[in-house]
């Protein structure tokens, strides 16, 4: 669904200098990455469903950045935007995936056995544990594109493959618009509920469109494996549990997608996906597994050593605050989780997250007895 | 119509430059000029997959939009491509409040009006009390030597102010502009202000280029335009690529000053401290007037017809998108019960001294016409005179301890 200028063909008839936009105050990989010449190449196309690239930037244009954090500044309005708009995308991706380049293949690995441990964080320190990842569906545009008729049908399917689910994934469907006042008391206290993104950095990209038409949430009864319907993906699949106990967080996740996915395929709409970016997402800060694992840790003595930071880039995780992305932290208690998405597996990001928070809670262990932990600094993985 | 087609075309080879752009397009890119496969996406989704949830909404688009309507207008679109779907997104995605209804849509170009003809106009006879566009023709009249006792008592009345919004014809709205038209905007805007004179000479200020010092100064005066943060404006894409193209433009003497590309191409507005409504309407019109040669000397005008009048982009600034007020102190009278019925009657309506959604702050509210189409500038001023006259008997009235009279009502539309 356009909105704004999208297909405002007038632009056309002015040079690429007029159009072009003004990014001299902006600091986003968008920014960085799109030059006259590149805006000029692409500026005339259109994907099969109609998206174009004043579509992809807008959100970046809109939204300057701060010196501090790079945003990606671009977002896919359907799968095909990622060939389409290759001469801008494949420059972003590059650079906020380390150096991905657009002939790297991509590994998919949601075996969970692969995995070594996880089952052991001590939950003394450790206080939860938490996989996400988003899945969009073939054959629908994404949230910044999609217009009513089609959000509403990837509700239709989402709900109708989740419901279908049992065992330990049975479960049950609340859609935004008729959610009760307990229901929607519940899910707050529950920590499950989404809100209308108010981040400008979703608005500009038109995703809060129509709020809360065809947009849901679903959660198994034992409240530990959760999606999103139609947020900022079409799906978002949550797994999440108490304590230190990664691995079982991360067996439930990979059993529970799989099952998903199954029945997706089973109506001919599998999931976007192909060999060289992963899991096609809306935003390409997502692409490749699109995996977040993490844990909510305290690490009061650790987090304030000069070495923190430095350890955290070098185990390949990140930290933030205990609201998730853009929080403070809160008493000494930190999310950590991986800080790569694309270009390694599920099962080698989240085996990531695992060994590096056992290391970590060791080294608070030690520096609790007053011990130094210069020894136990790890080099870069 | 045609001729702001002309304009744009004249001595341009879209065929070429479109061909030549497009060597090298990848397989799975087509050409912007290609609509089969937006005409393709069309088929897989009937209009009432597609139609709106409106039943928490209280807007006037929501009052007026039916399934039938909707099925008939989805798939049009304006010479800019600009879709029923991008009309009504603001109002889809702010539902509205119980007591307050907004409008709920706005147009992308000149034409919206005309294509989509089939939801505005009942969203404009709501508005607008009952104006018909197919049936009534608007009245413009910017004649300020008809206005009569246009000074008042200073008292009372703080401050006088007029305002509108003029769009340049041939360039698309705020809603649906391109950065390359929203510049081309401000280029002939700048241009014609540039040639004003006398006590209307002036100077430009982009958003872009302000320094801190300017910005300051711009704020203290109350000049300074802020990017919009209302959903009602955000949802419409008004915001967009902010804040290139946008500035504001004032004289020497600070009465008369003009926002460009903000929620309309332009907004005019006079204004000076104290009663004299008439000077203030005086130089709108004579400023307006000026302007208007300025860019009619460079082969551009404004949107206007004879059914709406001046074409801004919400249709509740349609006709003569004017608003004249005043800031008053009317310590009585506001306490009093039949203040609001006595605006009614006048056809006035209060807002707080920040503008629209405002509270009042103290005593003093601002008061200002309600209507915009149907009845021409004169008249509209006219009316915000004699009402605020008729309020400042009543303040004095009661300061007197002696009673007030309710006003008949004005008649709506001439016949």
């Amino acid at each position: 669904m356009p909105f704004g200028n999208t297909h405002n063909n007038f632009k056309l008839n002015y040079k690429v200098e007029e159009e072009y936009p003004d990014l001299s105050k902006h600091n986003n990989h968008m920014a960085k990455v799109l030059t006259k010449e590149i805006y000029g190449k692409l500026r005339d196309k259109q994907t099969p469903s109609g998206y174009t690239v004043d579509d992809v930037i807008q959100t970046g244009v809109d939204n300057p950045g701060h010196p501090f954090i790079m945003t990606v500044g671009c977002v896919a309005g359907d799968e095909e935007s990622y060939e389409v708009f290759k001469d801008l995308l494949d420059p972003v991706i590059c650079d906020r995936h380390g150096g991905y380049k657009p002939t790297d293949k991509h590994k998919t690995d949601l075996n969970f056995e692969n995995l070594k441990g996880g089952d052991d964080l001590d939950p003394n320190y450790v206080l939860s544990s938490r996989v996400r990842t988003g899945r969009s569906i073939k054959g629908f545009t994404l949230p910044p594109h999609n217009s009513r008729g089609e959000r509403r049908l990837i509700e239709k399917l989402s709900v109708e493959a989740l419901t279908s689910l049992d065992g330990e994934f049975k479960g049950k469907y609340y859609p935004l618009k008729s959610m009760t006042d307990a229901e929607q008391e519940q899910l707050i206290a529950d920590h499950f509920l989404f809100d209308k993104p108010v981040s400008p950095l979703l608005t500009c990209a038109g995703m809060a469109r129509d709020w809360p038409d065809a947009r849901g949430i679903w959660h198994n009864d034992n409240k530990t494996f959760l999606v999103w319907v139609n947020e900022e993906d079409h799906l978002r699949v949550i797994s999440m549990q108490k304590g230190g106990n990664m691995r079982e967080v991360f067996r439930r996740f990979c059993v529970g997608l799989g099952k998903i996915e199954e029945i997706f395929k089973k109506h001919n709409h599998g999931f976007m996906w192909n060999e060289h970016l992963g899991y096609i997402l809306t935003c390409p800060s997502n692409l490749g597994t699109g995996l977040r694992g993490g844990v909510h840790v305290k690490l009061p003595k650790l987090s304030t050593h000069p070495k923190f930071e430095e350890i955290l880039t070098r185990l390949r995780l990140q930290k933030r605050g205990t609201g998730g992305v853009d929080t403070a932290s809160v008493g000494g208690v930190f999310d950590i989780s991986n800080a790569d998405r694309l270009g390694s597996s599920e099962v080698e990001q989240v085996q990531l997250v695992v060994d590096g928070v056992k290391l970590m809670v060791e080294m608070e262990k030690k520096l609790e007895k007053g011990e130094a932990i210069d020894s136990m600094i790890p080099s870069q993985k | 119509m045609a001729n702001s087609f002309t304009r744009m075309m004249s001595g341009r080879n879209t065929a070429v430059m479109l061909a030549s752009v497009g060597a090298g397009a990848l397989a799975s890119g087509y050409l912007l000029s290609d609509m089969t496969a937006a005409a393709e996406r069309r088929r897989a989704y009937p209009p009432s997959a597609d139609f709106p949830d409106l039943r928490k909404h209280n807007n006037c688009m929501a009052s007026a939009l039916t399934p039938t309507i909707y099925a008939r207008l989805r798939d049009k679109t304006t010479p800019n491509n600009w879709t029923i779907d991008q009309c009504i997104q603001t109002g889809v995605d702010n539902p509205g409040h119980p007591f307050i209804k907004t409008v709920g849509m706005v147009a992308g170009d000149e034409e919206s009006y005309e294509v989509f003809a089939e939801l505005f106009n009942p969203v404009i006879k709501d508005r607008h009390n009952g104006y018909d566009p197919r049936t009534m023709k608007h009245p413009t009249d910017l004649d300020a030597s008809k206005i009569s006792s246009g000074m008042f008592d200073e008292r009372y009345v703080l401050s006088s102010r007029v305002r509108t919004g003029r769009s340049i014809r041939g360039l698309s709205l705020p809603p649906a502009c391109t950065r390359s038209e929203r510049r081309e905007v401000e280029r002939v805007v700048v241009t014609a202000l540039s040639g004003l004179k006398g006590d209307l000479s002036g100077r430009y200020y982009s958003l872009i280029d302000m320094t801190d010092k300017e910005q300051q100064q711009l704020i203290d005066e109350h000049f300074l335009f802020d990017k919009p943060v209302s959903p009602l404006l955000t949802a419409a894409g008004m915001a967009r690529d902010w804040p290139d193209a946008r500035g504001i433009w004032h004289n020497n003497e600070k009465n008369f000053l003009i926002w460009i590309n903000e929620e309309d191409h332009t907004r005019i507005i006079s204004m000076e401290k104290g009663g004299n409504m008439k000077r203030v309407f005086e130089r709108f019109c004579r400023g307006l007037k000026q302007v208007e040669q300025l860019i009619q000397e460079r082969g551009w005008e404004f949107m206007w017809n004879e059914r709406l009048g001046y074409i801004l982009t919400c249709p509740s600034n349609l006709g003569t998108g004017l608003r004249a007020g005043v800031h008053i102190r009317l310590p009585f009278l506001s306490r009093d019960p039949r203040f609001k019925k006595i605006l009614e009657n006048l056809r006035l309506q209060k807002r707080g001294t920040g503008g629209v959604d405002t509270a009042a702050s103290g005593d003093t509210v601002d008061i200002s016409n309600l209507d915009r189409l149907g009845k021409s500038e004169v008249e509209l001023v006219q009316l915000v005179i004699d009402g605020v006259n008729y309020l400042i008997e009543c303040e004095k009235r009661l300061e007197r301890g002696q009673d007030i009279k309710i006003p008949s009502p004005i008649p709506q539309f001439r016949k």
